[in-house]
């Protein structure tokens, strides 16, 4: 089986899954659907695996294939074709995509079983897989718009999923609206570039990306900037990130789905796939990693003070996104990538780890009411234990190694980036803080009702069915834990996916280890063969051995902070901190204002301008003016009209004979 | 002859016929009138017929009395239903289908 071929496959099985499970919705009985859809994941990634085995086998200069099923148009030099790019780092995507999925779906096989939309569950999840690959295959600029769009649409309908809830559905809303912001400069970004490439096809806009950068400079930054907004939109990079906290809404393998494998992780693609361009023009590249790093700050000092566990995991998703999109705006492509892969093992596996947690608690997610986990959960503790090492990068585990190698970039470009370079290590402190801020909390001191209960056997069911975002009682049982539901711990495909991530999250570092083994640097090699920037970067052990130390002390010190004011007390040491600076504590828990400054930027005066067409222009202007005054014109000219109308038979004779006079009299007076 | 002559009856005839069509309240002297008019038009078809010195005119004249004969046929059937239903036989009065 040729790659290509292998990569087909891997798409059509997701997609046969969604079709199965919304087509069979009547006939799926019990847990078939939560098969079927896992199966499709599972087919996926063995397919994955064959592309990646057969990839190999080519010679270096022939691992980028390019697959065309047909020609969906052509006009002039424009080909929009329905056609595949086979290379290192889209293998690398799809491995990382349907592999992480796979594990998610045996996840919310056991999660979701007490839910009533469970085909319905399976049908979303399998469409999103299926559209992140779609994003990930694409060889041109048509099929990657396809499949980014649909991205959004699949995770509109999963963080709304649970449709009866508003707080779900206005948080799928705000998703859905800054992914279409995103959608709409993606494809303005693309017009620009196919302006002066002429073509669709990526291999063949990249073949000229050194004439398009000299000849039209102005115009590739425009449309390299227009590209970026797509990626902040779905990365959920400031000024676009507002919706991924909220995006909490939805089932927990969701969050862990957007949050690890698909989604979030498609505006780093973008960078890294269109890396040609981005050499060509140092503005737009800057603005990424400017950007990254911004986000990377400004979401760590927001989960120092969240209190949802969901959300604290949220900002640190954010936050880590910011490393990846600084590291291949920047050039470290590998690095950036690979951060890319540890980070979906480890950040899902925090996120099962926080269902079993949130499931425990009967849905509620709140940090505040939950203590003493320890002993009750001690598998979801190992767990969230090893996910939190790996996020805070303590080596060995995988984040540490991942996250230093985007830093040391960084740091040997030089320049200003050095900037960039301390705000990383900044960062990797505030990340090691609140990682163990959750845990410590969550795990540590006296156990809460619901931990007693568990430590007993019994799970903890709350009396009635409340939204736990705002407490709302609800009528209907739509997303409230019912009797039948399960905590991740006792379950065992969910043990299953949950260890099998934590392996992953611990020994996932070992392809990139600096000095030891470079595989992921020889697998992606052909992808970023004709980089400029990259061999500019000269590797200096110096830095390199500075790096490893400051990561693992910042690494340390960040738990041993945690602990002291977490672990030891019971976070006195905060609120005394909260007390001395409260201007700078509201400002993170109310995100930077970044809600109400949207809202003050954009969302009122589109309000306004939308209540002004509405009251003012269309009640004046087009009812009054434009409608009224046509019907007004036509009543008036029939109303005389009407008025020769009279009926009477001599007077329409005269009429006539007038007429024809007047005819005659004109012909004559020609002549 | 000079054909001025024949083109002065045809006006007169003309005028004639118009001025009772405009005037009259009878339908039937209006139907006259209208077969004056037309007549008056055959007059001068005649007319410029002979003074081209070939038969399209009276052709045409030939087609206008058919067209007539058709029209009264028509006209005088509506007059008698109107007559038969015991309505005034007045076209000031028949007028229900003013707009």
């Amino acid at each position: 089986m040729s790659p290509t071929t292998a990569a087909w496959l891997a798409l059509a099985c997701p997609l046969a899954g969604t079709i199965v499970n919304a087509l069979g919705f009547r006939t799926l009985k019990g847990r078939l659907p939560g098969v079927v859809g896992t199966a499709a994941l599972a087919a996926a990634f063995v397919f994955a695996v064959i592309a990646f085995v057969q990839l190999q086998g080519n010679g270096e200069e022939h691992r980028q294939l390019v697959s065309s099923l047909y020609d969906y148009a052509v006009v002039g030099t424009i080909d929009a074709k329905l056609s595949i790019l086979v290379d290192p780092l889209s293998v690398l995507m799809m491995l990382v995509v349907t592999g992480v999925s796979t594990l998610i779906h045996v996840y919310s096989f056991g999660y979701m079983s007490g839910d009533r939309g469970y085909t319905r569950f399976f049908a979303y999840l399998n469409f999103f897989v299926f559209s992140m690959l779609l994003l990930v295959l694409a060889a041109n600029f048509f099929l990657l718009i396809v499949g980014w769009a649909f991205v959004g649409a699949a995770s509109y309908l999963l963080i709304s999923f649970w449709y009866r809830r508003t707080t779900a559905t206005s948080a799928g809303i705000k998703a859905f609206v800054i992914n279409v912001v995103g959608d709409i400069g993606l494809t303005l970004g693309t017009f620009f570039i196919l302006k002066h490439s002429g073509t669709l096809d990526f291999l063949g806009t990249f073949a000229q990306a050194k004439e398009i950068g000299a000849t039209a400079h102005g115009d590739l930054t425009a449309g390299l900037i227009l590209l970026l907004v797509g990626a902040f939109a779905k990365s959920a990079q400031i000024p676009f990130h507002t919706w991924l906290p909220d995006a909490m809404e939805g089932p927990t393998p969701v969050s862990a789905l957007i949050h690890a494998a698909t989604m979030v992780t498609a505006g780093v693609y973008l960078i890294a796939r269109m890396h040609p361009l981005f050499e060509q023009s140092v503005a737009a590249a800057d603005v990424g990693t400017i950007i990254g790093a911004v986000t990377l700050v400004v979401a760590a000092t927001i989960g120092l003070v969240v209190t949802d566990l969901k959300r604290v995991i949220a900002y640190s998703t954010m936050s880590q996104i910011g490393y990846m999109i600084m590291a291949v705006s920047g050039g470290a492509y590998v690095a950036g990538l690979f951060h890319l892969m540890t980070h979906a093992f480890f950040k899902a596996l925090l996120f099962m780890a926080a269902g079993s947690l949130i499931s425990a608690m009967g849905g509620d997610q709140s940090l505040d009411r939950m203590r003493g986990f320890r002993k009750a959960m001690p598998f979801t503790f190992a767990c969230f234990v090893i996910g939190g090492l790996a996020l805070s990068g303590v080596p060995p585990f995988s984040g540490f190694f991942s996250k230093d190698e985007i830093l040391l970039v960084m740091g040997e470009r030089g320049g200003w980036h050095w900037v960039l370079y301390v705000a990383g290590y900044l960062a990797a402190l505030m990340t090691a803080v609140y990682t163990w801020r959750m845990i410590f909390r969550a795990f540590w001191g006296e156990p809460v009702e619901q931990a007693r209960e568990l430590e007993h056997g019994h799970l903890w069911h709350a009396p009635q069915p409340t939204n736990p975002a705002n407490g709302e009682v609800e009528d209907t049982d739509v997303g409230f834990p019912g009797p039948e539901h399960h905590v991740a711990e006792q379950s065992g495909p969910m043990k299953i996916a949950m260890g099998t991530l934590a392996i992953l999250a611990t020994v996932g570092g070992v392809v990139l280890i600096p000095k030891v083994t470079t595989w992921l640097d020889t697998f992606l090699e052909p992808t970023f063969k004709d980089s400029t920037l990259t061999p500019t970067i000269q590797g200096s052990d110096s830095l390199l051995v500075i790096g490893l130390i400051v990561g693992t002390v910042l690494g340390v010190l960040g738990i041993a902070i945690a602990y002291r004011i977490w672990g030891m007390t019971n976070g006195e040491i905060a609120v005394a901190a909260r007390e001395r600076v409260p201007a700078l504590h509201r400002l993170f828990v109310n995100k930077w204002y970044f809600d109400e400054l949207i809202g003050w930027l954009v969302v009122k005066p589109l309000g306004w301008f939308g209540r002004f067409g509405q009251q003012t222009f269309e009640r004046v202007f087009v009812n009054g003016t434009l409608v009224g005054g046509t019907s007004g014109v036509v009543r008036a000219g029939s109303a005389a009209v009407r008025a020769l109308q009279s009926g009477f038979l001599r007077a329409y004779a005269a009429l006539l004979l007038v007429g024809a006079g007047v005819v005659i009299l004109y012909f004559l007076l020609q002549s | 002859m000079n054909i001025g002559w024949y083109l002065a009856v045809s006006a007169l005839v003309f005028c004639t016929g118009a001025a009772g069509v405009l005037t009259r309240r009878s339908p039937l002297v209006i139907l006259l009138c209208l077969e004056l008019m037309l007549n008056a038009a055959n007059l001068a078809l005649i007319a410029f017929s002979r003074m081209w010195g070939n038969g399209d005119g009276q052709i045409f004249a030939i087609i206008v009395m058919v067209v007539a004969a058709c029209e009264v046929c028509i006209g005088l059937g509506l007059v008698v239903a109107i007559f038969r239903r015991r309505l005034p036989i007045d076209v000031d009065e028949m007028r229900e289908l003013h707009g």
